[in-house]
């Protein structure tokens, strides 16, 4: 025997060392019982070394981002990321007891509820198993962590505390293929369960007559005892019959795990599933303004200061006169004249009607003839008269279009002497 | 004279025996400390390495280095109870002790067996490895604990592939250490 064991000693020491291991895993399958000792002691020692690893990491990369990049942005929008967070948990709690107000027990149901008491934490670690999802949370017993406590965040469900040690636990994400939750139908209120096992998470027991559309929202159930009822789980984006059961795949509205802050429901409450989606927008906005014309525009443009008002007076003589400011070719406009907006309460009429004498506005200078304002005569290439424009300045061009002018145009006045 | 330094060379261990008054036991120690926390740490300093098996790299540079069955199943054993201690709670402890201390042991025997100095034959043998650990846990978890879990072997393969492309700079690292202890 002794010989037996020593040729084969190698194969010997491997069998005693599974088999105790072997064992050992019976024992606590058989006891239910987890071995607490060894994981405190092995969370104890190395969480702490993460916190300094996450500490070094924060103070040295963080630093250089935080004050020679962006200076304190970041820290403030994490600030203000975290307030959001907590805003938005509180605005989806009374956005569903607002919508559970029309029901005739609203009121009664709104006085007797209250909100979930959670207290936030930060994932700092995670789980050696790959194929299993779980993370370790910065609080512990010490912050009345228990196990089985529900951990969400504000966009949805995270998982569940499935350890507590003083200064961190352990959560069990949803997407753990071991994990379950009971889960609710927004429109039928039917009934399933959230299985993320396969890689991709699917709503199950639900009967192939149940009526599921795409699009629509599951919340959590309250029937699984962790999660309280009426927390968004997350968006059907396709639902199909199965052989008995119906094949809907579920797209989850949080990231569990990508989720940098969670929250532990310490003290879960229980809401009626909101009728309507949780929207994101909660401030009344007017409607789009109408469409700007060019009319509006020129309408609406008021003169603020003087160099406007020059500018509009510009313009205005430059649309009277046909001239293009900038255009190879077009004129001078000749800026003497007096725009017809401008023109003070006509004076009386010429033969014909359809020229106005505005007084001048320069002592001793002549009368400007501004075309008419209330009936402008139809001008077209045949009757448009030629302008007499001062010396040196360009003829126009026949193709420039025609001036609103009257037929009558007297010479501008001259320049001051 | 010359029979006792005879002796001498006689009685020293063979090179690979003497693994451990080169590469210290402390160093051993600090990088399986390392591997394991780093296992634990990684995923949240760079995202989407959680199929980086260190510990089981860790455990087969062990056995092929050594060549010793029982130190190198006893160091299995060590890392994957150390690695299930930090597992979830749902997952009793001893599931990866199991499969490492296999790992460790058929390292080894494949060490005696092989030469495996090679960097081939360490890629071949570190891709099957990983892909033994993976499925082995995979029906220990089925089998002993009742839990369904999914195994999707195309994933399992491209993982191994991974593992084994960055184990033989790892292993080429932790050669270079063992040597810098002789000289």
């Amino acid at each position: 025997m002794e010989a037996l064991l020593s040729r084969y000693r190698n194969l010997t020491v491997l069998l005693v060392v599974v088999v105790a291991q072997l064992l050992y895993l019976a024992y606590q399958v058989k006891t239910n019982r987890d071995e607490r000792l060894i994981r405190v002691w092995a969370v104890t020692a190395v969480t702490p070394m993460a916190g300094i690893v996450e500490a070094v990491r924060h103070n040295t990369i963080g630093f250089l981002e935080d004050y020679f990049i962006l200076l304190d942005v970041r820290e403030q929008n994490r600030k203000l990321k975290a307030d959001n967070d907590h805003l938005r948990m509180e605005n989806t709690y009374y956005r569903n007891q607002l919508s559970t107000a029309e029901h005739a027990r609203a009121l009664t149901l709104f006085q007797a509820q209250s909100p979930s008491k959670t207290v936030a934490a930060r994932v700092i670690g995670n789980s050696t198993v790959a194929t299993a999802k779980a993370v370790f949370i910065d609080r512990g017993s010490t912050s009345n962590i228990d196990k089985g406590m529900a951990v969400v965040t504000p966009e949805g469900i995270v998982g569940k505390v499935v350890a507590v040690y003083p200064l961190v636990s352990q959560v069990l994400l949803v997407t753990d293929p071991t994990f379950k939750v009971g889960v609710e139908s927004q429109k039928g209120h039917i009934h399933g369960v959230l299985d993320c096992g396969t890689g991709k998470c699917t709503v199950q027991e639900i009967q192939n007559e149940d009526k599921v559309d795409v699009g629509e929202q599951f919340y959590t159930s309250g029937e699984d005892r962790i999660f309280p009822r009426g927390f968004p789980v997350g968006t059907v984006v396709s639902a199909v019959p199965g052989q008995g059961m119906k094949d809907i795949k579920l797209n989850l509205s949080g990231a569990p795990g990508g989720a940098e802050q969670v929250l532990v429901v310490l003290k879960g409450v229980h809401q009626a599933i909101p009728n309507a989606p949780p929207e994101e927008t909660t401030a009344a906005m007017l409607p789009v303004p109408p469409p700007e014309t060019g009319d509006d525009v020129a309408s609406s443009s008021k003169p603020q200061t003087e160099a406007d008002k020059i500018v509009q007076k510009y313009g205005v003589i430059g649309k009277e006169e046909g001239h293009v400011y900038g255009a190879v070719g077009s004129g001078i406009p000749n800026f003497n004249l007096k725009p017809a907006a401008d023109a003070p309460q006509p004076a009386p009429a010429r033969t014909g009607g359809t020229e106005t004498a505005a007084a001048p506005s320069i002592l001793g200078s002549r009368a400007v003839i501004a075309p008419a304002k209330a009936k402008p005569a139809p001008v077209t290439p045949a009757n448009a008269p030629e302008l007499i424009l001062p010396l040196g300045t360009p003829r126009r061009k026949p193709a420039a279009p025609a001036v609103p002018l009257g037929t009558q145009t007297p010479s501008p006045p001259p320049a001051a002497p | 004279m010359i029979n006792e330094t005879s002796d001498t060379l006689l009685n020293r261990p063979p090179l690979r025996d003497s693994w451990f008054s080169r590469f210290e036991v402390l160093a051993l120690a600090a990088i399986t400390v390392v591997a394991i926390i780093g296992k634990f740490y990684l995923p949240r300093l760079i995202p989407h390495t959680e199929w980086l098996e260190l510990p089981l790299l860790l455990t087969v540079y062990f056995g092929l280095t050594r060549r010793n069955p029982v130190s190198a199943l006893l160091f299995g054993a060590f890392v994957g109870l150390s690695e299930d201690s930090l597992s979830p709670a749902t997952i009793p402890i001893g599931m990866y002790g199991i499969t490492k201390t296999l790992v460790g042991y058929f390292a080894a025997s494949v060490s005696v067996r092989f030469n495996v100095e090679s960097p081939a034959i360490r890629l071949v043998l570190c891709f099957f490895f990983f892909f033994f650990h993976a499925f082995f846990y995979w029906v220990m978890r089925r089998a002993l604990l009742g839990q369904i879990v999914p195994f999707d072997p195309q994933e399992t393969f491209v993982h191994g592939a991974l593992n084994a492309v960055i184990a033989l700079p790892l292993f080429a690292i932790l050669d270079r250490m063992k040597l810098s202890g002789t000289a």
